[in-house]
């Protein structure tokens, strides 16, 4: 098919990179018809949960342990000297990644984005936020950002307003401009939301956010896998995403934090590895990012993130951008083709790299369990956004979510599985 | 697993649900949900005069195909059966009952209306105090 040369990735050779995808799945070697229990190929459309990983950032992660696994920041032996800048550079590659000129400085590695929330929300919220002062939310948060700030308004008495979704699943501007007000101290925002796909602005949120001396924290957990991302463009001052939608392994984030904010904020964990000078009587904290790294991090994580970013880089995040958002659009147009699908948010050529919709007279939960006997991984349920899921009245729905190794013809492999569960519910 | 999941009975059950709907003379009536799928169940028990076997069952509920044709099958299984009886059922009473094999990820919605009809006879005999049922532990 011709338009298929309009797609900018090389997913053949992309697809030779992730084993996984080599595998077959499903069937049932009880049921006449299902052949051997292992016969059909996996058709993984559920990257928005999380990313297949690519063989060099597991080989990454097979080196450090073979070659040089050893303590960082501690020994002033061979290893833990490979190790320590090994981990310590792997810090600068992920902030050149995302723009931060700060290098490792402005780059705290974390679990995951959730650990990057709950980081900003305990070492400055906690400390910070009283009754006077109101956080600002979207409707769509995921429940990393919304359950984090909700319980920090109620410990601190804070007042958590949440920006309108509009129809058409984009944030109702208007509202986010009068609900950011001088009481504002915090506004944290999703990026792309992981069930709409709406790809939200958030330099212009970072506009409202400053003008009343609040900050912004951007929920980027969607949007740096796939996209180019510079925290100074977008005047973020924290942003953070999560190491395993992006190639790399899970156990692994990044908080993207502006350095002289970092620098006035108090650690969130305490221990070993962080601190400078230990008395019986008190203690003082090394250097960013370290400060907020107490513990042994995860070494090989963070190697792998790094090396998952330039695995991206060599293919190019733009690519990657468009590859994703043709896949997208060819997803949303043959799954509208049909009157009993309803998809959520945005038009398809104005969304990240997902689509959430319901089969009607379907539970999500059975047509996923139906696409699985296919091998099409997908994701149902509420995606870690029950508020928005009440909002749009659904218990549940279903979500494609693409990557680069997707292909149109697992786009059409998605759309002739819903067409069987159609059938069998007929 | 499967599409096994799907044979006619669970279908059968799912597109027309026996005894649905609510009882007025009800002896007890429980409500449980499964969070994770959003499945509803409401089950209404009428016993019998010697306040110990099941008489009728009605249920009223929403959610995916394998939650409500579970609790359709368990609607009729239960007539004729005792509360201690009830109290004895478990997670393989209700496989079997299905016919079909449950996949790991599945099973809270196949035992949420045994779960609700359990607890709605432990609260009527006063040995459980909660409002509703939930398969999260």
């Amino acid at each position: 098919m011709e338009t298929q040369e309009s797609y900018p990735l090389d997913v053949e050779s992309i697809r030779a990179d992730f084993p996984v995808l080599e595998r077959k799945v499903g069937g049932d070697p009880t049921v006449a018809g299902e052949g051997d229990g292992d016969d059909v190929p996996l058709v993984y459309l559920d990257n928005a949960a999380t990313s297949q990983t690519p063989k060099r950032v597991v080989e990454a992660i097979v080196d450090y342990y073979y070659e040089y696994n050893a303590n960082v920041h501690r020994g002033i032996h061979h290893l833990s000297q490979e190790a320590s800048v090994a981990y310590e550079e792997a810090h600068d590659r992920v902030a050149d990644f995302v723009g931060a000129s700060g290098g490792r400085e402005e780059v705290v590695f974390t679990n995951n984005t959730t650990e990057a929330e709950n980081l900003v929300a305990r070492s400055w919220g906690l400390n910070e936020l009283g009754p006077e002062d109101s956080i600002v939310l979207t409707e769509m948060e995921h429940h990393a950002s919304l359950v984090t700030w909700q319980q920090v308004g109620k410990k601190t008495g804070a007042e958590v307003r949440y920006i309108r979704t509009e129809e058409d699943g984009t944030l109702d501007m208007d509202h986010a401009a009068d609900l950011i007000d001088e009481t504002t101290e915090m506004v944290s925002v999703v990026h792309v939301s992981n069930t709409l796909g709406t790809v939200n602005p958030v330099a212009e949120l970072a506009d409202l956010a400053h003008e009343q001396d609040a900050y912004i924290f951007v929920d980027a957990a969607q949007s740096v896998p796939n996209r180019s991302v510079d925290v100074e463009a977008m005047d973020a001052d924290f942003l953070a995403f999560s190491g395993h939608k992006m190639c790399g392994p899970t156990g692994i984030g990044a908080l993207y934090g502006k350095r002289a904010i970092l620098e006035e904020l108090e650690p969130f964990n305490y221990g070993g590895g962080h601190v400078r000078k230990v008395t019986y009587e008190d203690a003082t904290w090394e250097d960013l990012p370290w400060k907020f790294e107490a513990g042994t991090p995860n070494i090989s994580g963070g190697i792998a993130l790094a090396e998952a970013v330039d695995y991206l880089e060599d293919i190019g995040m733009d690519r990657i951008q468009r590859h994703e958002e043709l896949l997208t659009e060819y997803a949303y147009d043959r799954l509208s083709e049909f009157d009993d699908i309803e998809i959520y948010g945005p038009p398809g050529d104005q969304r990240g790299g997902l689509v959430s919709f319901n089969l009607d007279g379907v539970h999500s939960h059975d047509l996923s369990s139906i696409l699985s006997d296919q091998g099409i991984a997908i994701r149902a349920g509420d995606h870690c956004t029950q508020p928005l899921h009440d909002k749009l009245g659904i218990p549940a729905s279903t979500r494609a979510s693409f990557y680069l190794y997707n292909t149109r013809e697992e786009v059409d492999a998605l759309v002739e599985g819903v067409d069987e569960a159609r059938e069998l519910f007929a | 697993m499967g599409s096994d999941m799907y044979r006619q009975q669970i279908l059968d059950h799912y597109k027309n649900p026996r005894n649905y709907g609510e009882l007025d003379d009800a002896t007890f009536s429980h409500v449980g949900e499964n969070p994770s799928c959003g499945d509803t169940i409401r089950m209404d028990v009428r016993l019998e005069d010697d306040d110990e076997t099941i008489e009728y069952v009605a249920f009223s509920g929403d959610g995916c195909a394998i939650s409500q044709a579970s609790a359709s099958m368990l609607s009729s299984k239960l007539q004729g059966l005792t509360l201690d009886e009830l109290a004895e059922l478990d997670r393989d009473d209700v496989v079997d009952m299905l016919g079909v094999d449950i996949s790991p990820m599945r099973i809270k919605c196949a035992v949420l209306a045994e779960k609700v009809a359990q607890d709605g006879a432990k609260i009527y005999r006063e040995d459980l105090d909660i409002d509703a049922t939930t398969t999260e532990e």
